[in-house]
């Protein structure tokens, strides 16, 4: 089944105000750049966004948050955006913080049909609070739900037309979970070639979790944390 | 004298044993690579997704879609591997990693532990923490023994937001080695020249004192 779409404005077409939206990426490695600048074209607001990190000040999700256009973020760790404290410290945004790997089960268990889980994260702190809790081989649990979005924005590397992905490096991370959990998935690649050309044992995500998939115009994949050592 | 943070990371990497994978914390834990003891092989797991992390790469040989937890760019050794969050976290909970080493603002002495939250201040969040001190077999915290102000971090009960409970059973800091069971803290090393006595004022939590306390090998 071919799922490419002509654009960038083909590929969101239909995101509204108030909807929930899972954008993939761990810092700013492999998020979808291309996505999140079209969210800003288009100006949506009040919108719900499931995503490991908000970005920072001047790219990624930051350029969303600098906007107004997100109520409420659902992450594990904000720490690298000022804009984003300043804005959840005042209580204009409305945040949500959960410990990374619930995050990622939670994304996984909305896409495979698990409506909830049990996990020992986060039991005994603020994040238990008013979440049912069992005690399994003498250790307690907490229970912690699915999650699904609107819409699901994912980048790989390559894609193939039939919507079947391949990601690279750590550009993986979340991006394979939310295409699962997104009612329209829609995925963002460098590279999109006719289905036969990738090698079906390599794919990470298979094509029936993808709607819609587009070549990125261009990708900046700006480095948060520069760090190298000297050439001996 | 008191150690500095790589003297930390250097006490910290003489309790890493062959064969184990190890996930290293954001700070002071990553210092712990580098000293790794001749003649043990270990592998370092980030929770973003790779096994088998490598050195930072050479200046001019970045690549932006290879980082580690702490978003610092990296490479990965012969043999490493990339997955999935999902994949990385049962990594975690499974118990598949042997050690985690983390840093900490507040420790307490039934093994509590506090490092994601000051209220009104500081959220950042907590990232993986909580996924990993809930099921980390071996758990060290790394951090100073005192904050900026001086205080003590090593306390009866924690006074920020927790993330973990009962986990944390050994402290690595700037001035002591200490084991956390039967809830107290257990003195078993001191840094090179510091005093048993400047420990015991360092720390506000209880604090059980052998006749006898070694001066850490480093």
């Amino acid at each position: 089944m071919n799922k490419v779409v002509k654009n960038v404005e083909e590929a969101l077409d239909g995101v509204k105000d108030g909807m929930t939206l899972m954008l993939g990426g761990f810092g700013l490695c492999g998020i979808p750049e291309n996505a999140i600048a079209q969210l800003v074209k288009m100006g949506v607001k009040n919108l719900t966004c499931i995503s490991n990190n908000a970005g920072v000040d001047d790219f990624g999700l930051g350029l969303l948050l600098q906007e107004k256009q997100i109520k409420k973020m659902i992450s594990s760790y904000v720490g690298e955006n000022d804009e984003f404290e300043r804005q959840m410290l005042s209580g204009e945004l409305e945040v949500d913080l959960i410990p990374q790997g619930s995050l990622a089960e939670r994304c996984r268990a909305g896409g495979a049909g698990i409506p909830a889980f049990f996990t020992p994260a986060g039991y005994g702190t603020e994040v238990a609070e008013g979440k049912e809790v069992r005690v399994f081989n003498g250790k307690p649990h907490i229970l912690e739900t699915a999650l699904t979005a609107d819409f699901a924005f994912v980048k790989a590397w390559k894609g193939d037309t039939e919507g079947n992905l391949i990601y690279k490096g750590t550009a993986r991370n979340f991006n394979p979970l939310m295409a699962m959990a997104g009612k329209i998935t829609v995925a963002e690649v460098e590279e999109l070639v006719p289905a036969g050309e990738l090698d079906p044992n390599e794919i990470h995500t298979p094509g029936i979790f993808v709607q819609r998939i587009f070549q990125g115009e261009k990708y900046e994949k700006r480095i948060e944390q520069r760090t190298v050592r000297p050439k001996p | 004298m008191s150690l500095d943070k790589t003297g930390i990371a250097k006490r910290i990497a003489q309790e890493l044993q062959d064969g184990w994978y190890v996930n290293l914390g954001i700070g002071i834990p990553t210092l712990v690579a580098n000293h790794i003891p001749k003649g043990i092989e270990v592998e370092f797991q980030s929770e973003n997704g790779v096994l088998g992390m490598g050195p930072f790469p050479y200046e001019g040989e970045e690549d932006p879609d290879l980082i580690n937890a702490g978003k610092q760019t990296i490479t990965v050794r012969p043999g490493g591997v990339f997955f999935d969050s999902a994949t990385s976290f049962a990594m975690i909970r499974g118990q598949h990693v042997q050690l985690t080493v983390l840093g900490a603002m507040e420790v307490a002495q039934n093994g509590d532990i506090a490092n994601w939250k000051i209220p009104g201040k500081m959220v950042k969040g907590m990232g993986g923490a909580m996924d990993l001190v809930a099921s980390a077999k071996n758990i060290i915290v790394a951090m100073m023994h005192t904050n900026k102000a001086g205080k003590s971090k090593l306390l009866k009960e924690c006074t920020l937001p927790l993330t973990g409970v009962n986990c944390v059973k050994k402290v690595v800091t700037n001035l002591a080695v200490l084991e956390i069971k039967y809830n107290k803290f257990h003195l078993l090393e001191r840094a090179p020249g510091v005093s048993v006595d400047e420990i015991i004022e360092a720390t506000e939590g209880d604090l059980v004192v052998p006749d006898n306390v070694p001066e850490m090998k480093l």
